[in-house]
């Protein structure tokens, strides 16, 4: 059995301006130890299946419209607000984009470092503290016994990272959320973070979903790739399926766009047009109105993420008819 | 044979730090940048990369004349910026455009797209009232975007429109020399490579100068000529831009370049890479001797007092490490 299964999960936000369908149906499912990447550009709905999951949604004016999480048998979207708050936290963890505006600038990093402690088990303070202490060494910050008591403004941007991946793992979570950690950061740094990120999974055993829009990154730590378009997954692989045998034309496009997979100075591959307005409703695959291959077909009835090779998967019915050799069609005008 | 358009001759911008309350003290200054001395030619593309805080952005506003310059000489076309007058520096800024990092801010919101395209036409008196429609729309066109759409406002359009229509505002005067500071850093992948095409394929037809500051070494090994790696406000290595980014010389850029993750999970997974441990030094108290010391992997006690400078590591390339020869 699967340690999160999601399925058909719908996040919708009603505003005045309209329904905006930032996730629209997205099924997948992470098996222990596993990490799963989660890629996509701005506004394809990869934060918000992240925050639904961790019930972090505004609402209003979101809604989940539909669907469920289930983790360890418990619906993680219907559950009890006591059930909810027992496992996240605890058994499921989330770390941020910004570490500059994730951490409680008035508390020292010791207190916030220990409440997920004092919330969930019963531990003396001291405990905690030793505890505290023990995962700030695991995330290699220097000198910890005296930086614990600091705040958190006495730290630099990647140290801050360290203590919000501190304050995640500390309860040996089974499953952690990580939404874009190392956008925010320099190279180098985020080499340091990635490397941590790495060695404490295997060390605790857990489960990664790693939300973030840098191929690269992916490349080097995630076992499975989901792609994501428009509030819909697009292709879900293996990491080198990914990469090497891409079906999806707008996982195909994704990377020859990337300037580091192509020779230098030739002209890069463009997806013309932009991405899709998620306030109308969008009847066909949602990548149709900018894809090269798109037929009538495409535009009418929406793709389902079917099973092409065991373990990937595609939302394309032309690369199913196994149509696209053929070709692009033509392409649609770059403009407005 | 060609030319140099823009020469930078120990160019330092250093910005004073003061305490106190009612009496103000000065205690101290950021060295934003440090000593950089560097030559552009005409028509080539130079990437500027170096991670957060190492000063490239203030050395594109230095360049622009944006910031006081505190010591070195900014030489445009043979004339030194630094001591121009009002008058001729305005004239000078005709050449010199910038293109910024947030097309969401450097647009002003309560301008029309026509509006901000003909104001400078109009201030440096390009054109007539009669014939700036014609040069918007030329320009609009120039970028990849619709004429009519000019009548619109910013906030109408999304991030790479936007960024086309900043490009669209740096060439309105036929400039010689584009600074472009980190102009594809807020955009998603697809528009990225949009712009990126955009920019090489204008420079190419207008024999644009541009300097090109990223901190995505694999977007400026695309798009660049040459490429200079600054490191807390010096430039550590300089050179062709396939050399010194597929075969780095100085211990920084082999790090920074063995730092990027490669889309590919067969190499990614197989590679060696260099871990450098901490953060960059504050700018405010650099390390003595070669401020990359504290971090280089091959660091002796020389480098903690002896100041390294460019020299000649191969063909038309420099790196600054006293260590050069030893480590490659």
């Amino acid at each position: 059995m699967p340690l999160l299964s999601v399925t058909d999960l719908r996040t919708y936000f009603h505003t005045r301006n309209g329904v905006y369908r930032a996730v629209d149906g997205v099924s997948f499912e992470v098996e222990r130890g596993e990490t799963l990447g989660i890629v996509g550009e701005s506004g394809s709905g990869k934060s918000v299946t992240c925050y639904s999951i961790m019930g972090l949604i505004p609402q209003p004016p979101g809604r989940i419209e539909s669907g469920s999480a289930m983790f360890d048998g418990v619906n993680l979207l219907r559950c009890s607000p006591a059930a909810a708050r027992s496992i996240r936290g605890k058994r499921v963890s989330m770390i941020f984009q910004d570490p500059m505006t994730s951490l409680n600038p008035y508390l020292r990093v010791s207190e916030q470092l220990i409440e997920p402690l004092l919330i969930h088990e019963s531990i003396s303070k001291k405990d905690a503290l030793a505890r505290a202490l023990e995962m700030m060494e695991a995330v290699g910050i220097n000198d910890a016994a005296k930086r614990i008591h600091f705040y958190p403004h006495e730290f630099s941007g990647g140290m801050r990272q360290r203590v919000m991946i501190a304050m995640a793992l500390i309860t040996r979570p089974e499953l952690l959320i990580a939404d874009e950690p190392t956008t925010a950061l320099d190279v180098t740094v985020q080499a340091q973070i990635l490397d941590l990120i790495r060695r404490l999974q295997r060390e605790l055993g857990m489960a990664v979903i790693f939300v973030t829009h840098d191929l690269g990154v992916v490349a080097g730590l995630c076992d499975h790739v989901q792609v994501m378009y428009g509030g819909r997954i697009m292709e879900t692989a293996g990491a080198r399926a990914i990469f090497n045998s891409p079906q999806h034309p707008y996982t195909q496009g994704l990377q020859r766009s990337i300037p580091a997979l192509q020779p230098k100075g030739q002209e890069l591959f463009t997806i013309p047009g932009l991405p899709p307005d998620v306030s109308k409703e969008i009847p066909g695959c949602a990548f149709a109105p900018r894809c090269g291959f798109a037929a009538d077909v495409c535009k009418d009835r929406r793709p389902l993420l079917e099973e092409y090779l065991p373990g990937h998967s595609h939302a394309c019915v032309r690369a199913r008819a196994g149509e696209l050799s053929d070709g692009p069609m033509s392409l649609p005008e770059n403009n407005d | 044979m060609t030319e140099n358009i823009l020469e930078l001759r120990d160019v330092k911008t250093h910005f004073p730090i003061h305490t106190g309350f009612l009496v103000k003290k000065h205690t101290g200054s950021v060295r934003a940048v440090d000593g950089v001395t560097l030559s552009v030619r005409r028509g080539e593309v130079l990437g500027l990369v170096g991670e957060s805080g190492c000063g490239k952005s203030t050395l594109a506003r230095t360049i622009l004349q944006l910031v006081p310059t505190t010591g070195g000489m900014v030489v445009l076309n043979g004339r030194n910026l630094g001591e121009a007058s009002r008058a001729e520096m305005q004239a000078c800024r005709r050449d010199l455009q910038m293109i910024f990092q947030d097309p969401y801010a450097s647009l002003n919101p309560r301008m029309t797209v026509h509006a901000a395209l003909a104001e400078p036409l109009l201030v440096h008196g390009i054109c007539s009232r009669a014939e700036v429609q014609g040069q918007v729309d030329e320009l609009m066109r120039l970028v990849g975007l619709a004429p009519r759409l000019a009548r619109k406002y910013p906030h109408e359009f999304s991030g790479g429109q936007r960024q086309r229509i900043a490009i669209a505002r740096a060439l309105a005067l036929r400039p010689k020399v584009i600074v472009a500071d980190e102009p594809v850093s807020a955009l998603d992948v697809s528009i990225q490579a949009q712009i990126l095409n955009l920019l090489s394929q204008l420079c190419r037809e207008m024999n644009l100068t541009l300097i090109f500051i990223a901190h995505d070494l694999s977007v400026v090994r695309h798009i660049s000529d040459r490429v200079a790696v600054m490191y807390l406000g010096k430039i550590v290595e300089l050179g062709p831009a396939l050399d010194v980014i597929d075969h780095p010389r100085h211990p920084y850029t082999k790090a920074l370049v063995s730092a990027i993750p490669v889309p590919n999970p067969d190499i990614e997974r197989t590679r060696q890479r260099i871990v450098l441990a901490g953060d960059p030094p504050s700018p405010i108290n650099p390390p003595s001797g070669c401020a990359f010391h504290p971090r280089c992997p091959y660091a002796v006690d020389r480098c903690r007092s002896e100041t390294p400078h460019l020299v000649a590591a191969g063909p038309a390339r420099e790196a600054s490490c006293i260590r050069l020869s030893e480590i490659s």
